[in-house]
């Protein structure tokens, strides 16, 4: 601790040096302890056979990975998670820049809309799958009870019965609590962009459509790519809410990545297995991850 | 609201117009404000409304007696009090570890961060680009990489099913994220305070404490909000690190299907409560929110 001493300005960059690494130390240990050990034991483990109802383990190199990439299931399961990913973050994207778009205008009751639009995403993931669960109930759930009051339908749809039926269910009620946050971030992207080109656009005679077109999407372009790898990395584990919704099921037509690894690892108890699904996952998203650490280093922000 | 500087053209719009903008703010508050209700009405109404057909929209006689079960541990009047009064008990004890587990975390988050932020802003040294950047790499690692050796983990340690255990554990992924945006509230604030505290004899450390943490403590609080409302939310980690005592809420609800049979009226009360701190916060903080959420990805 010799950096605290300093009763000069001109402290050497030495002491300042020992003083920083003092400052961030207890979050460096944290950052190693906790992320970078058990990631090399991931990978560790996922080199051997390790199945805790059957003792003993076995080096089995990367055989593992190459069994994975034959299994069928995981090859679905992947699939469901970029359709979930592509078709839940296009979906998002558009209806929150359209929401931005729509709140950047001046109207009477904005304020409160405003205030009220967050509400959504305050809601806990857990809670928003159990909600929809419950809204989207075969035999008692609002939306059938709705529907077949207004006379729409008939007879109960049950929701969660065909696999794709149900994945998209799982989107809607993805979208309803995450809107809100695209919506926040591009109407504040929308906002730094000066009035006077959409004025100058109007003089020239452009319309709705293409000032859109023309001025706030190129200009939004940062914030968008932000946000699409922000969400891509954060959809593409989506666990929690089909946890909570529909368990995989019915058929596993909604097992993705992360619920597969969750399963193998922790009901068959194969940790091996498991650990060679979660190691990919991981490799696949430090690729992303590195992409956003570029966009954010080209525009220099904080450094 | 003064955030949201409106977009100038305030001239008279014509009628349809007018409907129209009316229309889509209706929309809007149906989609966004229907579900919510709806958590609402389901935790307040009696099993037997639940099931009714046609539904009850508002329930005839609106009980708050599962809401009580769970906040105060009191017994459900029913027929078989036995059975009715153990989802309570297992809700309240969930409530309970969740705000523990989370206001613990937020405050190991909001300490280390704030102390690694200054050093990050104030201070050059070497390795500080590199131990800037790559956390924030690491942290984005999806959490089923890292819950499989942390189960491990913990199991050597002997900490299954501890609240300590999530404790150890959520810093990890919410701690850079409090670093980040406590590293550019530093470098926004003014230097010259603290150059003369130096000259006064401060040393670098007194200087911390007694002028810049004072000054922080708004961009404290609003990534403090941030970082509970992320702990509070947490499921993957909970679920595979608890196996009974130490259950979070999330854990608790998403659980409590398989538990006790499917009663979305339980759920729904666990889920309200569940709810109400983030729904407080997101309407009493909404600008602090919104600025700690925008801060990642729009300047200023």
């Amino acid at each position: 601790m010799s950096g605290i001493k300093g009763n000069r300005v001109s402290s050497s960059s030495r002491t300042d040096t020992i003083f920083a690494y003092c400052l961030i130390a207890p979050s460096l240990l944290i950052m190693i302890g906790l992320i970078i050990g058990p990631l090399l034991y991931a990978f560790w483990l996922s080199l051997h056979q390790v199945n805790f109802m059957f003792p003993g383990r076995r080096f089995m190199g990367i055989s593992q990975y190459l069994k994975m990439l034959q299994d069928s299931a995981f090859l679905m399961a992947l699939m469901r998670t970029l359709y979930f990913t592509v078709v839940s973050i296009c979906f998002q994207v558009v209806l929150g820049l359209g929401a931005a778009e729509f709140l950047n205008r001046e109207f009477r009751g904005r304020r409160l809309i405003l205030v009220l639009i967050i509400l959504p995403w305050a809601v806990p993931t857990i809670v928003n799958g159990t909600l929809w669960l419950w809204i989207l109930d075969g035999s008692t759930g609002a939306l059938n009870h709705l529907l077949m009051q207004l006379g729409l339908i008939n007879e109960e749809v049950i929701w969660f019965g065909k696999p794709l039926l149900a994945l998209n269910m799982i989107i809607l009620a993805d979208t309803w609590r995450m809107l809100p946050l695209y919506t926040i971030m591009f109407l504040a992207g929308r906002q730094s962009i000066p009035e006077e080109l959409y004025d100058a656009a109007h003089i020239d005679g452009a319309g709705a459509w293409k000032s859109f077109f023309r001025i706030t999407l190129p200009l939004l372009k940062a914030v968008l790519l932000v946000v699409l790898i922000l969400r891509t990395l954060h959809t593409l584990r989506v666990f929690d809410i089909i946890f909570v919704m529909t368990k995989g099921g019915p058929a596993g037509g909604t097992t993705t990545i992360t619920f597969l690894t969750y399963f193998t690892t922790f009901k068959f108890q194969n940790f091996g297995y498991g650990s060679a699904m979660a190691f990919f996952t991981a490799l696949a998203t430090l690729a992303l991850a590195l992409l956003y650490i570029r966009v954010l280093g080209q525009r220099g922000e904080a450094l | 609201m003064s955030r949201y500087p409106c977009s100038g053209m305030r001239k008279k719009r014509p009628l349809h117009r007018k409907i129209g903008i009316f229309l889509i703010c209706c929309i809007l508050m149906i989609w966004t404000l229907a579900p919510i209700y709806w958590l609402l009405i389901s935790a307040i109404s009696p099993s037997a409304e639940l099931a009714a057909y046609p539904p009850h929209w508002f329930p005839e006689n609106p009980s708050f007696e599962r809401l009580k079960s769970i906040t105060l541990g009191a017994a459900v009047r029913a027929s078989s009090m036995q059975t009715m009064a153990r989802p309570g008990v297992f809700f309240r004890r969930a409530l309970l570890n969740s705000t523990i587990v989370a206001v613990a975390t937020t405050l190991i988050c909001i300490s280390l961060g704030a102390l690694s932020g200054y050093a990050f802003a104030r201070i050059r040294f070497p390795g500080r680009k590199t131990l800037m950047l790559t956390p924030l790499a690491l942290q984005m690692l999806p959490p089923i990489a890292l819950v499989i050796p942390l189960f491990i983990l913990i199991q050597h340690l002997g900490l299954t099913d501890s609240r300590l255990a999530l404790i150890i554990i959520y810093p990890s992924f919410l701690l850079v994220y409090v670093i980040w945006i406590m590293t550019g509230y530093y470098q926004g604030l003014p230097k010259d305070l603290e150059d003369a505290a130096r000259v006064d004899g401060c040393s670098r450390l007194g200087t911390f404490f007694r002028i810049v943490l004072p000054l922080s403590r708004p961009a404290l609080f609003s990534t403090g909000l941030l970082t509970f409302l992320l702990a509070w939310d947490e499921f993957l980690y909970a679920l595979v690190l608890t196996t009974s005592r130490a259950k979070t809420l999330p854990v608790a609800i998403g659980e409590f299907s398989t538990q006790f049979g499917v009663d979305f009226g339980m759920m729904m009360s666990g889920g309200l409560l569940a709810s109400l701190p983030p729904i407080l916060i997101a309407l009493l903080f909404q600008p602090l929110l919104i600025r700690g959420i925008t801060a990642g990805s729009v300047k200023g």
